[in-house]
């Protein structure tokens, strides 16, 4: 039912109620218990979300929150919505690049952030407590994510456990299949990385031909072995199943595997792609998920995520606020993407790179695939 | 007239009965027309309709003329010789500042980032900066975005100005406008779609084989047992067809994956080891495997319902004249079979061709066919006049098919279990 | 087929290896069909036959799959989906199909063949295309992500099942019954409900349990045009089989392969009951 038909029948119920005398309590109840339709990543991120931000908002507001997991096609969803004049997304889980494309294309509110955020706990307004740079004219930023192979401890000898990327491309000492994305993005990144470009050069080498032409000559060395992921619950399954050895994944769904099911799951820091994943709101439904939206995304809430989810807090005073994970006494600060030693050869993902690349890149790792 | 010996018959009414006859069947005409006509309509809204706007929509091009409208103008007399001059580039500046006020400069960078990479960026970091431009516009632009001082920038502007274009066409056969906006070839490492097309119609074409090689004794046996017995075989082969398509597609990745039924079976028996179990799913050996699976009783319902009509006595006649069984089987049953083939074989090719669940799951990388990247088109890249172009090209192929299906054999004809 | 007695021993030979062969074709038709069943009471979360399965012991085989299954609100749920859109759609289609059948086997249908190929075609249109083109075109006029939109898909593919059965029944319907009702003295009314409808039924049947199967298979369509709300038990194993294949989907695959056993056998009663109320007569 969209807010129209919805307003109507409340004005109805209203109506027939009032006769009854009983108008204030209908209108009371329809006012304060809504369906919030929200998008996101399934898995063990929304888990992450349920636990740290849905549960505490129903039962503080009787609310009922969907999950739908389709954030990997969420512009696609906003589009077909939108274009069907029927958006039944209320608030939407959505990477930067995406929102920035869906911003020019008027899919999603553009928000003042200021305005409808939380202060942290000293005072510090929203556009100084989050990480700089990260409020974009739509997005409000809610963690810090990062792109990373993980390997299966026990498909290598004790003595020679994998350590940095370039061993994910080395056959030779490191054998067996590897599972990546099946996306230009980051395979890219890594390829040229594991070819000896330092992790900060690595999208000035890929604006030129012969880059790129050196990323793809990389990847064929390894090309045979791999097996092509789509969803983000595919790597952490076949690494359990000793399908490959190597995978690349999302860092959180890894530490959740290895955390909470045991699993001999192991990351290798080594030139991690990061980026920020957040919230944007579909045109038209700013007013019903505000207070939603400045729950969701204050100090404590952001803190308390990260009690499920090794995802690094995309405020900096929910940062200090992070502890061990949910039920046990494992700190979860060492496996942030943001935590030191993990953060040394870091590559910052280029969102104007790809925003720009991605379409002609794509087709051609395409076309490389189809070889 | 009437008096003539060859008059024509008349009705009681006095009307010629040719007459009549002729007013009676235009009026069963007109019935039988009218109790078709619902169908027909809902059929024309529900599925020809969708079909005729997405032919248009490879075709439709409408995101620059609409968003860029003073920039298409001005660009209309520009020979494309040498940059635009500043009238062009201040018509720009104010398509961008009206685009980003009213926050629909989206799509017209999607549109023009499929032709050249870089416009993105280009339009949407120049939009961010618009309202701090002045006069001229010309150096002011160039200033934001190298892109702006490039020839090649403007010539696919005009180019793409048009409310319509083949360019997705082109991409669909793997081709490009150059930048003098001749059609080439795009470069090896590029091409994709042509090596998919192919792929579906050879990977089709075995299956079909399979289907046939298989599902010829299958049917033969059918047909020539007595009945009692035939049809419970029958059901043999009606209940794969009855089954869902994801039922029968989980099933085979059960058996064949790498951890499944069959290398289990096969480490079991020594017959492998542990370590070198084969890879016999997210391949084409995976696609081409449970495709089989899944046409073949489309293979075997036609030729079954063909060799039922061949009376035993032909093979008889043909052995009691002393001819050998093989040499009797090739001149005198198998040609007769031939329309049973034809059938079953063109029926199995066109589903083959459109199949996109089964090649998705099974097929791996080296499995897929061209219906993925229709998928994938609508899904994630969200190029939807690519998919429309490629799905067209597809559209024509089956219905090539269809047509000559129909030609042989009669769409009447075709019967269920 | 029993061989004849003059048979040579090469024949003979030949005989049992062709009797071989087509048994190895309906193993592979029927095996891995029936591969899923011990399967799905695996204990275990692995899609393999586990030692204690194997040893029968009843410790290897539990309910647990079908437990999660009756358990999960989006399982439950998007059953009940697909019978909603399954039902309405298979009425849509047989009523609209079943009515476009007496006119194409009236004799003076003009165009027969070519309206014929028409009505068929949603059967042939490959799936991909025809759910991208009603993904524009139902997008356009605001029936994407709506039960109707769904509802309405499924009738088109289901229109080519009805009309080819209802027309094959009606084909071989003798006419000359309805003229002998009426000399008997029946109206047309008690002509149509007493002497049609009764020779007819089976066929329309059959075409609705076929228009019901196509819908409440179907994949593609309802991924590319339905919302969250109309997620139907297809979608929801689609994406299961796309991320991780939990054995709960080998439960919902078998309770699937007992269906079609349930509706194979309904429609070749049918089919006979059918056969023996025309007299069955040849061909």
């Amino acid at each position: 039912m969209n807010n129209t038909k919805l307003f109507k029948a409340t004005l109805i119920k209203g109506a027939v109620a009032g006769a009854c005398g009983l108008s204030t309590l209908a209108l009371a109840v329809s006012a304060q218990a809504e369906t919030l339709n929200i998008v996101s990543w399934g898995g063990a991120y929304s888990m992450s979300q349920q636990k740290a931000y849905n549960e505490p908002w129903m039962e503080k507001s009787g609310d009922e929150i969907v999950n739908i997991d389709r954030s990997g096609n969420a512009l696609a969803g906003l589009r077909a919505q939108s274009q069907a004049g029927n958006v039944t997304w209320d608030l939407v889980d959505m990477l930067p690049a995406d929102a920035l494309i869906a911003c020019a294309e008027g899919l999603i509110e553009p928000l003042d952030h200021d305005a409808l955020l939380a202060d942290a706990p000293d005072g510090t307004p929203p556009s100084e407590d989050f990480i700089e740079d990260s409020l974009d004219e739509c997005f409000v930023p809610s963690i810090v994510y990062s792109n990373i192979v993980a390997f299966n401890t026990e498909m290598f000898p004790e003595d020679k456990q994998p350590s940095t990327i370039a061993d994910v491309f080395d056959l030779e000492n490191y054998p067996g299949k590897r599972t990546l994305m099946r996306k230009p993005i980051n395979n890219l990144e890594w390829a040229l990385v594991a070819d000896g470009v330092a992790p900060e050069d690595v999208y000035d080498v890929l604006e030129t031909e012969e880059g790129v032409a050196r990323a793809f000559a990389k990847l064929d060395t390894i090309k045979d072995q791999v097996i092509w992921w789509e969803e983000g619950a595919q790597p952490p399954q076949l690494l359990a199943d000793q399908e490959v050895a190597f995978g690349s994944a999302y860092n959180g769904r890894i530490f959740n595997a290895a955390a909470n099911e045991d699993q001999p799951f192991e990351i290798i820091w080594d030139a991690q792609v990061f980026e920020l994943d957040g919230w944007v709101v579909p045109t038209g439904k700013l007013d019903k998920v505000k207070d939603y939206l400045y729950f969701a995304t204050d100090t404590q809430r952001l803190a308390d995520q990260a009690k499920y989810i090794s995802y690094g807090p995309a405020r900096k005073s929910s940062a200090k606020m992070v502890t061990t994970l949910a039920g046990t006494d494992i700190e979860m600060k060492p496996h942030m993407p943001t935590y030191g030693p993990n953060f040394a050869t870091a590559i910052p993902k280029d969102n104007e790179f790809w925003a720009d690349n991605n379409d002609e890149l794509t087709q051609r790792f395409n076309a490389w695939l189809a070889q | 007239m009437s008096e003539s010996p060859t008059a024509p018959l008349k009705t009681a009414d006095g009307v010629s009965l040719k007459t009549s006859l002729r007013r009676a069947v235009r009026r069963s005409k007109l019935k039988a027309l009218l109790l078709v006509s619902p169908l027909l309509a809902f059929l024309l809204i529900a599925f020809l309709m969708p079909l005729f706007d997405m032919l248009w929509r490879s075709v439709d091009n409408p995101e620059v003329s609409t968003a860029l409208p003073q920039t298409s103008q001005a660009l209309a007399d520009w020979d494309g010789a040498s940059l635009p001059d500043e009238p062009v580039f201040a018509a720009l500046a104010a398509d961008l500042e009206a685009g980003a006020e009213a926050r629909n400069l989206g799509l017209v960078s999607s549109r023009l980032n499929y032709e050249k990479s870089g416009m993105r960026s280009a339009i949407m970091g120049t939009a961010r900066r618009v309202d701090t431009l002045e006069a001229p516009y010309k150096t002011a632009l160039i200033d934001i975005n190298d892109d702006w001082g490039e020839l090649a920038t403007w010539r696919v502007i005009k180019r793409e100005s048009s409310p319509y274009t083949l360019s997705y066409y082109l991409a669909a056969v793997d081709r490009q406008y150059s930048p003098d906006g001749e059609i080439v070839a795009v470069p090896d490492y590029m091409q994709v779609y042509v090596t998919l097309f192919w792929r579906t119609f050879w990977m089709s074409a075995v299956i079909m084989v399979m289907t046939l090689v298989l599902g010829y004794p299958v049917a033969f046996l059918l047909a020539n047992l007595p009945l009692r017995h035939s049809n419970l075989l029958m059901i043999l082969v009606l209940l794969p067809f009855w089954t869902s398509l994801l039922v029968r597609t989980t099933t085979w990745i059960a058996i064949l994956q790498s951890q499944g039924v069959l290398n289990d079976m096969m480490v079991a028996l020594g017959i492998i080891a542990d370590e070198a179990r084969w890879q016999m799913i997210h391949n084409k050996l995976g696609t081409i495997v449970a495709m089989t699976h899944i046409l073949l009783p489309f293979m075997i319902l036609p030729l079954y319902s063909v060799m039922k009509t061949i009376p035993p006595s032909y093979m008889h006649a043909a052995r009691s004249l002393g001819g050998k069984p093989f040499l009797c089987f090739r001149r005198v049953y198998f040609p007769l079979t031939i329309p049973g083939i034809a059938a079953g074989g063109i029926l199995v090719f066109i589903l083959s061709i459109g199949y996109y669940i089964t090649p998705a799951l099974v097929g791996g990388q080296s499995g897929r066919f061209i219906t993925n990247y229709i998928a994938y088109h609508m899904q994630t890249s969200l190029n939807w006049g690519l998919a429309a172009a490629i799905a067209s090209i597809l559209l024509f192929v089956v219905v090539v098919c269809y047509l000559v299906f129909n030609r042989l054999i009669g769409v009447d004809k075709v019967k269920l279990g | 087929m029993a061989l004849p007695s003059y048979a040579t021993r090469g024949e003979r030979i030949w005989h049992y290896i062709f009797l071989g062969l087509c048994g190895l074709v309906f193993l592979f038709l029927i095996g891995p069909l029936l591969i899923i069943i011990p399967l799905s009471f695996n204990t275990e979360p692995y899609f393999t036959f586990t030692k204690a399965m194997l040893q029968l012991d009843p410790e290897g085989y539990s309910l647990r799959w079908y437990q999660d299954f009756f358990t999960s609100s989006e399982w439950l749920n998007s059953i009940k989906n697909s019978f909603i859109v399954g039902i309405a759609a298979t009425f849509l289609a047989t009523v609209l199909g079943t009515i476009a059948a007496l006119g194409l086997s009236s004799r003076h249908m003009p165009a027969r063949g070519a309206v014929m190929a028409l009505l068929i075609s949603p059967m042939i249109v490959p799936l991909i295309i025809s759910a991208a083109a009603m993904f524009f075109f139902f997008s356009k006029i605001h029936l994407a992500q709506t039960y109707l939109g769904v509802i309405l898909a499924h009738t088109a593919l289901g229109i080519p099942f009805v009309v080819i059965t209802v027309t094959a029944t009606l084909s071989s319907f003798d006419t000359t019954l309805i003229r002998a009702a009426h000399s008997l003295g029946a109206n047309p009314t008690r002509t149509f409900f007493k002497v049609v409808l009764p020779l007819v039924t089976p066929g329309v049947v059959s075409g609705a349990l076929f228009a019901f199967i196509t819908s409440f298979d179907e994949v593609v369509v309802v991924l590319f045009i339905a919302g969250p709300e109309q997620r139907t038990m297809p979608i929801q194993m689609w994406s299961g089989i796309r991320e991780q294949i939990s054995p709960t989907i080998l439960a919902v695959a078998t309770m699937l392969v007992l269906l079609s056993m349930l509706l194979l056998t309904t429609l070749e009663l049918l089919r006979r009951r059918s056969e023996r109320l025309r007299g069955m007569t040849p061909g």
